[in-house]
C-alpha cells in the first residue's frame, strides 16, 4: 500500500522552478531513497511534503494514506504521522534534550526518551539535561534529531541528508538507526546525495533538476547515478533533458 | 502580620519558597513598601535596614574573608494598587569574602506603583558577589520600575547579575547598571524580559574593563509582542591589556512590537578585545516549523521557542 502519493507537483521559489510536475509513490513500511546531486531539488521536495510555509505548491497534489494533505499545515501533517528531520537541525536556547525529544512523544515517556538516546549511542545521563543549543556539535545535534524521531514513532519520516556532517564511524550508527526506524514500523523517505547511503533503501528514485528521472533497486540506481551523474552532464552538456539522455527515464 | 502573609503569597507566586524565611541559617529581608516585616542575618553578614518615608535604606556588608554559605533572600514589594517604594542599597563585599543574593520584587496588584532601586556596590579583592533579581508583576501594566546600580569590582573578583521579569506585565522599565572591573576580575550580567501590551523596556548595562586580563560578558534576552517597545544598550569598554569582553543581545518581536539593540564596544588598548552579536527579528521560522513537525500547533511552538530563550 502507498503511504505517500505525490501527483505532478510543481514548486516555484522566487521565480525559479524548483520542482516540475514531479510524481512519486512511496510504499508503506519501506526505506525509499531520493538520490541526487546538489541543487536537484531534494530538500525542497522534503519541505513541500512537510508543508513548510515557504514551500507551498504551484500545482499538483500530495496524498498521505489516501488523504489529500496538499493544503494542510505542518502541525496537521505531523499529527497525521508525518515528520521531517532537517539537514541542519535547528538549535534551541533554553530547551533541554529531554524536553526536546519529549515534544513529539504522546505522554513524555522517560523510558522511551532514554531508549531513543541509547539508539543513537548517546549516553542519556550526559545529554538529557543539556540544551539543544550551539554547545552541541553538528554530529551530536543530528543524533539527537534522530533520537527525537525515534521517540515520536511517526508513520512517515523524511530524513534530509542524515549523513551530512557525520564522520565515517558515526555513519554506521546512523544507518542502523534508519533501519531501526523501519523495524519499528516507520516508513523512511531518505534524502541523500551519496549512493552508498541510498543502498540501504528498498527502492531509490533518482532526482535531477526538480524531477524524478529514474527509479529502481537502490544498487542499480546508485550505479546509474555514479556512472551517469558524476560529473553532472547538465553542466557538461547543457542541452540534455534533466541531465539524462532521452529514453533513460523509467 | 497580614501584610507579611500576603507578601509571602506573592513571593511564592513569583517562584520563591517561603520556607526559607523560617530557617535561622538563612539570611533574609522582607520589605513591604517602607516597612521591614521580616529580617534575619547570619554570622559574617551585616544587614542593616532603615525605614525611610518612601522606602528603605539598606547597608549590607560581608565581612573580610567570610563566604556566606547560603543564598541570602530578599523580598521587596508593594501589595496595594498604588504606592511608592524606593530602595537604596549600599553593599560592601570585603576582601576575600563572597555572597549570593536572590531578590524577589513583587507587585501583584499594581495599578499605579513606582519601584526605584539605587545600589552602590563595592566588591573588594578576591571576592565574589552574585545578585539575582526576579520580578513578579500583575496584569494591569501600571507599574514603573527603575533599578540603577553602580558597581566597583576589585582585583581577582567576580560579579554576576541576573535580572528576570517574565511574570506579568512589565509596565515601564528603565534599568541602568554600570560596573568597573579591575585586574583579573570578571563581570557577567544577564537580563531576561518578556514585554507585551504597551510595555516599555529600556536597559543599559555597561562594563568598564579597566583591569589587566579582566573579562566581561553582557547578555540580554528580550521578547516583545503586541505594542511593546524595547531598547537595549549593552556597552563594554576595554582599556587594559588582556581585557576581553563580549556583548550578546537577542530580541524576538511579535505583532506590532518594536525592538532596538544598541551594542557599544569601545577598545582603547591594542591588547584588548571586545566582540558583540545582536539579533532582532521574529521567532525563527525553522525552530517553529521543527516543533510543528513534531505535532505542536504554531502558537505553542512559538511559546516554547520564546520560553526557552528567556529561561
Amino acid at each position: 500500500m502507498e503511504i505517500l502519493n505525490i501527483e505532478k507537483i510543481s514548486l516555484n521559489l522566487e521565480g525559479r522552478q524548483i520542482l516540475k510536475d514531479l510524481s512519486l509513490l512511496v510504499k508503506e513500511g519501506t526505506i525509499h531513497s531520493i538520490l541526487g546531486s546538489n541543487a536537484a531539488g531534494k530538500s525542497s521536495l522534503a519541505y513541500a511534503i512537510m508543508g513548510c510555509c515557504d514551500y507551498r505548491l504551484e500545482s499538483g497534489k500530495i496524498h498521505f494514506l489516501g488523504d489529500d494533505i496538499t493544503n494542510l499545515s505542518v502541525s496537521k501533517r505531523a499529527k497525521m504521522g508525518i515528520t521531517l528531520a532537517w539537514q541542519e537541525p535547528a538549535r534551541f536556547e533554553g530547551l533541554t534534550v529531554k524536553d526536546y525529544i519529549a515534544v513529539g512523544t504522546k505522554n513524555r515517556d522517560d523510558a522511551l526518551i532514554t531508549e531513543s538516546l541509547h539508539h543513537v549511542l548517546l549516553e542519556p545521563s550526559d545529554y538529557l539535561g543539556r540544551q539543544v543549543d550551539k554547545t552541541l556539535s553538528g554530529g551530536e545535534r543530528k543524533r539527537i534529531e534522530l533520537a527525537a524521531i525515534f521517540a515520536m514513532r511517526p508513520k512517515l519520516v523524511i530524513l534530509d541528508e542524515p549523513d551530512s556532517g557525520i564522520d565515517i564511524l558515526a555513519l554506521d550508527n546512523i544507518i542502523n538507526m534508519i533501519k531501526a526506524l523501519k523495524k519499528q514500523g516507520t516508513t523512511v523517505l531518505l534524502i541523500t546525495h551519496r549512493e552508498e547511503v541510498s543502498e540501504i533503501a528498498d527502492i531509490t528514485s533518482l532526482m535531477c533538476s526538480g524531477n524524478i528521472v529514474h527509479e529502481g533497486k537502490s544498487k542499480e540506481v546508485g550505479k546509474y547515478f555514479k556512472e551517469k551523474c558524476i560529473p553532472c552532464p547538465t553542466k557538461i552538456f547543457p542541452g540534455k533533458e534533466n541531465g539524462v539522455p532521452k529514453g533513460d527515464k523509467s | 502580620m497580614q501584610d507579611y502573609e500576603l507578601m509571602l503569597d506573592a513571593y511564592a507566586q513569583a517562584g520563591g519558597a517561603p520556607s526559607v524565611f523560617k530557617d535561622s541559617n538563612i539570611a533574609h529581608l522582607v520589605v513591604h513598601k517602607n516597612k521591614v516585616i521580616g529580617s534575619n542575618s547570619v554570622k559574617g553578614l551585616v544587614l542593616v535596614p532603615k525605614e525611610t518615608a518612601i522606602g528603605i535604606d539598606i547597608m549590607l556588608t560581608v565581612e573580610k574573608g567570610i563566604k556566606i554559605e547560603n543564598l541570602v533572600h530578599l523580598c521587596f514589594g508593594v501589595l496595594p494598587k498604588e504606592g511608592i517604594q524606593e530602595i537604596n542599597i549600599k553593599a560592601r563585599i570585603e576582601d576575600g569574602s563572597g555572597v549570593k543574593l536572590l531578590a524577589h520584587c513583587v507587585f501583584p496588584n499594581a495599578v499605579k506603583v513606582l519601584h526605584k532601586m539605587q545600589a552602590e556596590i563595592e566588591i573588594g579583592d578576591n571576592a565574589y558577589y552574585e545578585y539575582n533579581e526576579v520580578h513578579f508583576h500583575g496584569e494591569s501594566g501600571g507599574i514603573e520600575v527603575i533599578p540603577k546600580a553602580r558597581i566597583k569590582i576589585g582585583k581577582n573578583s567576580h560579579l554576576v547579575t541576573n535580572f528576570s521579569l517574565l511574570k506579568g506585565r512589565v509596565g515601564v522599565f528603565d534599568l541602568d547598571y554600570e560596573s568597573e572591573i579591575l585586574d583579573n576580575s570578571t563581570l557577567d550580567m544577564t537580563a531576561k524580559i518578556y514585554g507585551y501590551g504597551n510595555d516599555r523596556i529600556k536597559i543599559r548595562e555597561a562594563g568598564y574593563l579597566n583591569g589587566r586580563a579582566s573579562r566581561g560578558l553582557i547578555k540580554s534576552r528580550i521578547a516583545v509582542k503586541d505594542n511593546a517597545v524595547s531598547e537595549i544598550i549593552n556597552e563594554l569598554t576595554a582599556s587594559a591589556p588582556g581585557a576581553r569582553g563580549h556583548v550578546d543581545c537577542v530580541e524576538i518581536i511579535q505583532g506590532n512590537a518594536q525592538a532596538k539593540a544598541i551594542p557599544i564596544v569601545n577598545v582603547t588598548n591594542e591588547f584588548a578585545k571586545v566582540t558583540h552579536e545582536a539579533a532582532i527579528g521574529r521567532v525563527d521560522k525553522k525552530q517553529v516549523e521543527t516543533l510543528m513537525a513534531r505535532g505542536l500547533e504554531e502558537e505553542k511552538a512559538i511559546d516554547i521557542v520564546v520560553g526557552g530563550m528567556l529561561k
